[in-house]
């Protein structure tokens, strides 16, 4: 099967930091794949450069058919990416901050509706400015929006974090129906017994790459000492 | 584009009326500039008639800073650029929605400069006309210049004294003309005003242009 993630020799920078060195990474359809691996390993800078928000300066990087590079901007809007940042206006109420992302994404009323409703939120927090709300709601909110763009790449960022058992259960089980569905998942986490769970497969990364690319390259040449100058002999007649 | 720009510009009004930070904040600003200049030239009655059309301006200017500040710092929230390139809003209507949004508040804001000058200055409205249509004119530039300006420095962390800095000189040609304007309307000569209304109208229409082409750059490049 085609995959609709295909990074070969991918390298993103970040400044002039390479996030990504050479990374490759197929994902098929319908596949729920984690990220795994230390912090700075290059989780999010994947799951970003596969949004099209990172751009990546070298090798081959296509996403649900179309070149990142050239076609980034068609990506976008065919993704959804649940980051550590939300995107939301604390002045808002919650179907507001929902009903903006949805309709800036296209979404219609029927999906924003429902959206709300799968994460819980249609009841009496629907009309609380989002200001007001915990962190775990607001994280809630962030999902309906993804939600109701309806994307078919699904990109998570930390998914788990800051939402309780309750929460976490509702989020495993939308993503279940997500892909059952047809969308894909990719997602990063340190909840790793849940996320391990939840996920079809495991990668790790370690330093831009992933863990198996990383064994497999060969160590770097030690950097030889520098010699100390042979010391001169001077010979006395 | 314009369907963009309503959306937007409805989001960035309807956060404006929650937290009204107009009207709490930039509206007693402007009236409070408007009586420190009374107090200053209070004196001289008659520099401060003659100088009404340019203390108005002035005081619109400075508190369109505050309520461009804010216009840009809307789409600095966490994660709201990003959300943003990901969504189908076309630029140009984000830029266009965000400039309407400012005018609207900066209209609004005129409106009560005027009533203030009428009380505090003395002033008599004549060419009523040309007013409206120079407060306009003045408006679109100094909104559609002040959200390009905004997305320009946004994510600099000088942004706050770097905004003024760049757009106060950009915005001298609105200052000159609309007080030029101002005062042929006060000065019963309405005819003279229309020429400095026109090159408003021009300023307005080749920054709101240049805005909606270079946007989609500035959200990138942030």
């Amino acid at each position: 099967m085609k995959p609709i993630v295909h990074l070969r020799a991918a390298v993103a920078l970040l400044g002039r930091f390479p996030a990504l060195a050479g990374i490759d990474l197929d994902v098929v359809r319908g596949e729920i794949v984690l990220l795994r691996g230390p912090n700075g390993a290059g989780k999010t800078t994947v799951l970003r450069a596969c949004a099209g928000l990172v751009p990546v300066v070298r090798g081959e990087a296509t996403v649900l058919g179309h070149d990142l590079r050239r076609d980034a901007a068609v990506v976008r809007r065919r993704v959804g990416l649940l980051g550590h940042e939300s995107a939301l206006f604390d002045e808002l109420p919650v179907v507001g901050n929902v009903t903006f992302w949805g309709r800036a994404c296209r979404a219609s009323s029927a999906d924003i509706a429902s959206a709300l409703d799968l994460v819980g939120l249609s009841g009496r927090l629907r009309d609380v400015p989002v200001g007001r709300l915990s962190a775990g709601q607001r994280r809630r909110t962030a999902l309906a929006c993804l939600l109701a763009r309806r994307p078919e790449l699904w990109l998570l960022d930390e998914p788990h974090a800051g939402l309780d058992n309750d929460a976490r259960d509702l989020l495993d089980g939308l993503v279940r129906q997500a892909v059952d569905q047809g969308a894909t998942v990719i997602m990063s986490s340190h909840e790793l017994d849940r996320a391990e769970a939840l996920a079809d497969r495991v990668v790790a990364l370690e330093a831009g790459v992933t863990a198996a690319q990383r064994a497999e390259r060969p160590a770097p040449e030690p950097t030889p000492e520098p010699s100390a100058p042979a010391p001169e002999v001077s010979h006395v007649a | 584009m314009w369907r963009d720009a309503s959306l937007v510009a409805g989001r960035d009004l309807r956060i404006e009326a929650r937290s009204r930070v107009t009207v709490h904040q930039v509206g007693p600003f402007a009236l409070l500039v408007l009586v420190l200049f009374a107090f200053a030239l209070d004196p001289a009655r008659q520099i401060l008639e003659r100088a009404t059309p340019g203390l108005y301006w002035i005081t619109v200017l400075f508190s369109a800073l505050l309520a461009i500040a804010r216009s840009a710092a809307l789409d600095e929230a966490a994660g709201v650029r990003d959300a943003v390139r990901l969504s189908a809003l076309d630029p140009a209507g984000v830029f266009a929605g965000k400039a309407l949004a400012v005018a609207a508040e900066l209209l609004v804001l005129e409106a009560l400069l005027a009533v203030g000058v009428i009380i505090l200055y003395g002033a008599e409205p004549a060419g009523v006309g040309l007013l409206v249509a120079t407060c306009l004119a003045a408006t679109a530039a100094i909104a559609s210049t002040g959200t390009l300006y905004g997305a320009l420095v946004s994510g600099l962390r000088v942004r706050e004294t770097l905004l003024p800095l760049l757009l106060l000189p950009v915005l001298a040609p609105v200052l000159i003309g609309a007080t030029r304007a101002f005062e042929a309307a006060l000065g019963g000569a309405p005819a003279d005003g229309w020429p400095w209304c026109g090159l408003l109208a021009v300023f307005a229409i080749l920054y709101s242009v240049a805005g909606a082409l270079a946007y989609g750059t500035l959200l990138e490049g942030s």
